[in-house]
């Protein structure tokens, strides 16, 4: 009834488990703080990468920069114009190849080939080339499309990056159509539409957001790529060809050799298009993340 | 009954030709052939690496893989240097970025409050969207000096003379750029494919196992120990394994920061090369033999990465239908 201990209550016997206590208590806060700080350590990388990007970029950044052509070695002021066109029209290009293709084979996949064999495996090698070392796929187009034709072209370019653009669509384009509710499809077949015709005007058009999100993703991932278009496309200081032989200029291969020049203006433009390119390619991931929780 | 059918069949007959079933075939042949070409698309990739290396293979043989001379006047080339510069960076990598991911997977399920975890899972995901260029220039321009004012130097007048360490941790050139600071570039660009991956597998965990063991009075800590790792252990492995596999082949940051140095040196403080960067660096000057190695280089690099990922797309999905 009081508020005093009745003197029958004897306190707990402390003292054997009360360290145990302790130590699983300090595990516990150590493991805490530190999968904190790790997540803040690698945030903070991000904005420290993106800081740098700003801080250095903008100063490079002027009207010059979208008009002026790539300088050559030694001259003065320069822009990016040849770069920015000739990354906008390899990019273009990728995509232009790849959709048609990882569309149709995504829609195998996912509408004709459920549970054969054979679909197990494309899918398993497409994983497998969503990852492979985007290096070997420029060196495979150097082989089968640069050496032949004795000359760097655009079009190499184009299809190097669309091979690495090919295994992203055909990954989410299978993924969103597998999304899709069966009935839909059969309500389509019941209506006696044959299975191309679901596909295309039912299934498709169910997931086209999310197909549409797949496109984006593979334009975002192919737009930085620096390392295939070494082999392929090359780059100059030159408005290209419209027949697009004989080298492009690109952004990511004229930021890597401009980066590390020992011309004054060259590394301000290597900045500048870094900021350009790593802007566009967030702001493109982040429209992509944004249709894709939408549509959920 | 022949004949009813025969009039029912009969007048529509006409209102359905059959153009429908010319596109249906072509639609679906069209989509296999494209499927298909995902197939044909490793192949060939094997194929080309085989044949543009076969020079550089059948001059050297086997000794291409051991032989540490990359001498373009006269004509000798072996790859050793160049592998294990590849894979000591990997190595790095993993060492760094495992623990780092991990941490981040578990901030991400179990510690975060859930208005906090959407902003976090975008940001690190966000880290794989920026372009690997971009990590090569923060690591050569703002990371390395860093790195060599902060740690090179004043480790070097720690370790010098030391036995074993003071040979692996000391750099005779504190320029910043090295092995190491190209595992720990790689590090930071593999995180977001560990951690995403770790962190879905955590999720689909059925939340009774996570329920049960804070029941029995289970601190976090002993939750993520005892339940979640055991449970989602061989999907995590593949993660990593995942992770192995982006940062062998890993080309444009590797190339800015790994200091391009065509020798062996004890030290994980001094400049190598890696099988992509030599690759990168070499390619458009190289002609006959130098480019065919180069191609051989490649070669090897497909079939480890090839290894690597195949066990871990193995790993990975057998653990998704559990």
């Amino acid at each position: 009834m009081s508020l005093t201990t009745p003197s029958t209550v004897r306190p707990l016997p402390e003292v054997t488990w009360g360290r145990v206590r302790q130590s699983r208590r300090t595990a516990d806060r150590l493991m805490k703080v530190t999968a904190t700080t790790f997540t803040l350590l690698a945030i903070f990388v991000l904005f420290w990468i993106l800081g740098m990007l700003v801080v250095k970029g903008l100063g490079g950044l002027s009207a010059a920069t979208f008009t002026q052509i790539t300088p050559g070695p030694g001259t003065e002021g320069g822009g990016l114009a040849n770069a920015i066109v000739g990354s906008v029209v390899l990019t273009f290009l990728g995509i232009v190849v790849a959709t048609p293709i990882g569309v149709l084979a995504g829609t195998y996949l996912a509408e004709y080939g459920k549970g054969s064999k054979l679909a197990d495996l494309i899918r398993f090698i497409n994983d497998i080339l969503l990852s492979a070392p985007s290096i070997l796929i420029g060196l495979f187009v150097y082989v089968i499309m640069v050496e032949p034709f004795r000359g760097y072209s655009g079009w190499a370019g184009g299809v190097a990056l669309g091979i690495i653009a090919i295994p992203v669509i055909v990954r989410t384009t299978e993924d969103m159509l597998r999304l899709v509710p069966g009935p839909l499809r059969e309500a389509g077949s019941a209506l006696g539409a044959p299975p191309s015709v679901v596909i295309t005007s039912i299934t498709w058009r169910a997931a086209k957001s999310g197909m549409v999100t797949g496109i984006l993703l593979a334009l975002a991932r192919i737009a930085g790529e620096t390392a295939p278009l070494i082999f392929t496309a090359l780059n100059n200081n030159f408005w290209f060809s419209p027949n697009l032989l004989g080298g492009v200029s690109n952004l990511p291969v004229t930021i890597y050799q401009f980066a590390s020049a020992p011309y004054e203006n060259w590394q301000q433009l290597a900045w500048a298009g870094s900021l350009i390119i790593t802007v566009s390619i967030l702001v493109l991931s982040i429209i992509a993340r944004r249709i894709v929780r939408g549509g959920k | 009954m022949v004949a009813v059918t025969d009039q029912f069949a009969a007048p529509s007959a006409p209102v359905r030709k059959t153009p429908k079933g010319t596109f249906d075939l072509i639609f679906r042949n069209a989509s296999f052939l494209a499927a298909l070409f995902v197939l044909v698309l490793l192949a060939g990739i094997m194929v080309s690496m085989v044949i543009g290396g076969w020079p550089a293979f059948s001059k050297f043989g086997f000794g291409f893989l051991t032989s540490s001379v990359w001498d373009t006047q006269n004509d000798q080339y072996g790859a050793w240097p160049a592998i294990v510069g590849t894979l000591s960076t990997a190595l790095i990598a993993l060492v760094v970025g495992v623990p780092l991911s991990l941490g981040i997977a578990v901030f991400l399920t179990q510690l975060a409050p859930p208005w906090f975890k959407q902003p976090v899972s975008t940001a690190i995901e966000l880290l794989a969207a920026v372009p690997s260029i971009i990590y090569g220039m923060w690591g050569l321009f703002v990371f390395a000096p860093l790195f060599a004012a902060y740690v090179q130097i004043p480790l070097s007048n720690i370790v010098e003379g030391m036995p074993v360490v003071g040979t692996i941790l000391y750099s005779r050139s504190p320029s910043g750029l090295g092995i190491l600071t190209a595992g720990i570039i790689l590090a930071f660009m593999i995180i977001p494919f560990i951690a995403s991956i770790t962190r879905d597998m955590l999720d689909q965990i059925p939340s009774v196992l996570r329920e049960s063991a804070y029941g029995i009075g289970a601190t976090t800590w002993e939750v993520v120990r005892h339940v979640l790792v055991p449970q989602a252990g061989v999907s995590i492995i593949g993660a990593i394994m995942l992770g192995l596999g982006r940062a062998l082949g890993e080309t444009m940051a590797v190339t800015f920061v790994v200091g391009n140095a065509n020798r062996l040196s004890g030290s994980i403080m001094d400049p190598g090369s890696t099988i992509a960067s030599r690759i990168a660096n070499e390619f458009n000057e190289a002609l006959g033999l130098q480019l065919n190695s180069l191609i051989a280089l490649g070669c090897i690099l497909f079939f480890v990465t090839f290894v690597v990922l195949v066990i871990a797309r193995i790993l990975v999905s057998r653990v998704k239908s559990f």
